[in-house]
C-alpha cells in the first residue's frame, strides 16, 4: 500500500475510539458546523446546545459526528466533554495542543485531527454570533491558526488532484463496480 | 506514549483472524521447526568458508534454489540471487540494472500500480542516473493493456517492470503476453516482473515466459519468514551490485547470508507447492466466501479490482466500505479480533490514499474506505463466517458515528 507509519496510540485514544462519548447528532442544536470533507478522509461535525447564563452563553450540551481515523474520533469525542459547561469565550481559548494533551499525546502525522476538531469548534463559535448578528469583543476578526490548518486541508485535495501525473485511466466496460443498493 | 497500555487496553479477541498477509503473516510451525537447527546445531557457519558448518549452510542454500529452479522451470540454480526481502530483489533489478547500463540516459517503463519497491527504486534511477521514468496507466480494473504498453516502449527503453499479479487489487497480467510485445518493439529492454504476489498462487513457467528476463519472489507472502527475498535473474543479464561489501555464495548481495530463513522458506515453498491445486483451491473459495458473505450483509460496498475470476489472485478480496474511513475500520476491526490493513490516506506517511487504487480511477473517498483482505490455507470457513460478521458489525458501528449518511438516529 502507501507508504507506511507506526501510529502507536495512546490507550485513551483507543478508549475513546470504542466508547465515545456525545456522539450522534442533535435535533435541538443552536448550531452545527462540519469541518474537513469526505475527500480528505476527516470530517468532524459539531452540534452545540449554547444557554445564556449569567451574562455568558455557556454550552449546555454538545454532540458530534465524524468520518476519520481513530484519533479523528478520539479527539471530536474530548472536544465535545471538554466544551460542555464551559462559556463560548473558554471553550474559544481551547487549542489543538490541549486536546493533543488531554488524550495523552497524539502521534505528530494526526496533529491534524486535533486541528481539525478546534476548526469546527471555532467554526461553530463564530457561526453562533453570526447568527445572532452580534459579535464579542474577544472573538477575534483574523482567523486562529486551527481555522487556517482547516481551510487547507479542505483546499488540499484541489492540489491532490491537479497534481496526480498517474492517475490517467483507461475506462472499460463496467470496471470493478460491486456496488449493493 | 506507552503502546503497552494501549495492548493492555486492546486485550486478546475471542478469536483471531489474520488477513494482512501483504504487509507480514504468519508463519507455520513446520517452517519454523525447519528453521531452528540452523540457529545452532547446523548450518550455522558461514557459507564460503571451508568448514563442515560452512559447508552445511551451502548445501542448505544450494537446496534452496534447486528447489525454485524445478517450481518455476529455470535453467539453472545460478540464475537466482537471494537478497533480505523483496523489497530489497526489486530494488537490485532496477537499481542494479539501470547502474549496469548508467550512462545510456534510457527510459525506464513501470505500470501506475507497481509497487513502491519498485516505482522508487525507478525514481531514484530518474534523479541519481539520469533515466527516464514513464508510468504506464491502467484500465479501470488495473490491467495494462499490451497496445497501450506499446506506446510507451520504444529503442531508448533500457527496462520495463510490470507486476505479475497486483499486491492490493490481485490483478493478474497477461505477463506472456506483455513481455513478448516489448521485446518485439526492442529486444534490448530488460524485462522484470515482481512475482510476489502470484508465486504459490499462479503457475510460472520461466521455460515458457522466455521474454521474461528477471522476477521478484518474496519469502513472507508465502507464509515463510521475513526478511527474505528472491530475484531470479536470467543468464546473460548484467547486473551490477547496490550494496558492496564481501561477496558470498551471492555474487550480487554481500553479506552473511541469512540461512535459517533460507530454509524456512524452501519449506514454505514445499507447503506451497505440495499440493498446489489444492492450496489454490481453498483460498479461492475462502476468498469468495468472505466476498460474498460481506456482500450479502453489508451495504454500499464498491470491489476494488478484476470482476473476473480468471483474471484476478485467488487469496485477494479488496473492499471499498463507503461512508467510513479505513484506518478507524482496522483499528475497529483489531479490536474483534480481525487483522487487515487499510489503503486511506490515514494509514499512510504523506497522508495520501494508496496509488494504485487512484491509478484505477478510484476517488479519494473511495480510497480512504478501503478495506485489503488475503487469505490462506491456515484460514478456515469458522475463521470466514467470524469475520464476516465482524466486519458487518464494525462497518455498522462506524457509519453510525458518520455524517455521510441521513438514517442516523438523534442521541437526544
Amino acid at each position: 500500500m502507501s507508504t507506511r507509519i507506526p501510529l502507536p496510540y495512546t490507550a485513551k485514544v483507543l478508549e475513546l475510539f470504542r466508547n465515545p462519548k456525545n456522539a450522534g447528532p442533535m435535533e435541538d442544536a443552536d448550531v452545527v458546523e462540519t469541518a474537513g470533507s469526505p475527500a480528505c478522509g476527516d470530517m468532524i461535525r459539531l452540534y452545540l446546545k449554547v444557554s445564556r447564563r449569567d451574562g455568558e452563553d455557556v454550552v449546555e450540551r454538545a454532540t458530534f459526528e465524524s468520518y476519520g481515523c481513530a484519533a479523528n474520533i478520539a479527539a471530536a469525542s474530548i472536544l465535545t466533554e471538554m466544551v460542555t459547561g464551559k462559556s463560548l469565550r473558554e471553550a474559544w481559548a481551547i487549542s489543538w495542543k490541549d486536546i493533543a494533551d488531554e488524550l495523552g499525546g497524539l502521534p505528530p502525522i494526526k496533529y491534524h485531527c486535533s486541528i481539525l476538531a478546534v476548526g469546527a469548534l471555532k467554526r461553530a463559535i463564530r457561526s453562533y454570533y453570526a447568527k445572532l448578528g452580534r459579535e464579542p469583543d474577544w472573538l477575534p476578526k483574523d482567523l486562529t491558526v486551527e481555522e487556517r490548518q482547516t481551510l487547507e486541508e479542505e483546499r488540499m485535495l484541489e492540489r491532490l488532484y491537479s497534481g496526480y501525473s498517474i492517475r490517467i485511466t483507461i475506462p472499460r466496460g463496467e470496471g470493478g463496480e460491486g456496488t449493493r443498493p | 506514549m506507552s503502546v503497552r497500555e494501549l495492548l493492555e487496553l486492546h486485550g486478546r479477541p475471542p478469536r483471531e483472524v489474520y488477513f494482512d498477509l501483504e504487509n507480514s503473516g504468519y508463519v507455520p510451525p513446520e517452517v519454523v521447526n525447519e528453521m531452528l537447527p540452523y540457529f545452532n546445531s547446523v548450518g550455522y557457519g558461514h557459507p564460503s568458508i571451508t568448514h563442515k558448518p560452512g559447508w552445511e549452510a551451502y548445501e542448505a542454500i544450494y537446496r534452496t534454489k534447486e528447489l525454485l529452479r524445478q517450481v518455476l522451470g529455470a535453467g539453472g540454480i545460478e540464475e537466482f540471487v537471494i537478497t533480505h526481502s523483496g523489497t530489497e530483489a526489486n530494488n537490485l533489478a532496477v537499481l542494479g540494472l539501470a547502474l549496469a547500463r548508467r550512462g545510456t540516459r534510457g527510459k525506464i517503463v513501470v505500470s501506475a500500480i507497481e509497487h513502491l519497491s519498485v516505482i522508487h527504486p525507478a525514481e531514484a534511477a530518474e534523479s541519481l542516473l539520469g533515466f527516464k521514468v514513464v508510468r504506464v496507466p491502467v484500465d479501470s480494473e488495473g490491467f495494462v493493456l499490451p497496445e497501450v504498453l506499446q506506446e510507451f516502449v520504444d529503442r531508448s527503453t533500457v527496462l520495463v517492470s510490470i507486476q505479475f499479479v497486483n499486491h492490493e487489487i490481485g490483478t493478474v497480467q497477461n505477463i506472456e503476453e506483455l513481455s513478448k510485445v516489448v521485446k518485439e518493439v526492442n529486444p534490448e529492454a530488460v524485462f522484470h516482473t515482481d512475482a510476489a504476489d502470484a508465486f504459490g498462487r499462479l503457475r510460472i513457467d520461466l521455460g515458457r515466459l522466455r521474454n521474461v528476463d528477471m522476477l521478484t519472489l518474496s519469502s513472507h507472502k508465502i507464509h515463510g519468514p521475513r526478511g527474505m527475498g528472491v530475484l531470479y535473474v536470467r543468464e546473460g543479464i548484467r547486473l551490477e551490485p547496490i550494496l558492496r561489501g564481501q561477496l558470498s555464495a551471492e555474487r550480487l548481495w554481500p553479506g552473511v547470508e541469512n540461512v535459517p530463513l533460507i530454509v524456512g522458506f524452501r519449506k514454505a515453498v514445499e507447503l506451497a507447492f505440495s499440493d498446489f491445486e489444492g492450496n489454490v483451491a481453498r483460498m479461492r473459495s475462502l476468498r469468495d466466501r468472505l466476498v460474498d458473505g460481506i456482500l450479502g450483509r453489508v451495504p454500499d460496498v464498491l470491489v476494488n479490482g478484476p470482476r473476473d475470476p480468471a483474471r484476478r489472485a485467488p487469496d485477494n478480496a479488496n473492499l471499498s466500505f463507503l461512508y467510513v474511513e479505513g484506518e478507524a475500520l482496522t483499528v475497529e476491526l483489531s479490536m474483534r479480533g480481525v487483522y487487515v490493513s487499510s489503503g486511506s490516506a490515514c494509514t499512510s506517511r504523506i497522508l495520501e490514499p494508496s496509488h494504485v487504487l487512484l491509478a484505477i480511477g478510484r476517488k479519494h473517498e473511495e480510497a480512504h474506505g478501503s478495506i485489503l483482505f488475503k487469505t490462506s490455507r491456515y484460514h478456515t470457513e469458522e475463521d470466514i463466517d467470524y469475520a464476516v460478521e465482524a466486519v458487518a458489525g464494525a462497518v455498522e458501528r462506524l457509519r453510525r458515528l458518520s455524517p455521510l449518511r441521513g438514517d442516523r438516529q438523534p442521541v437526544h
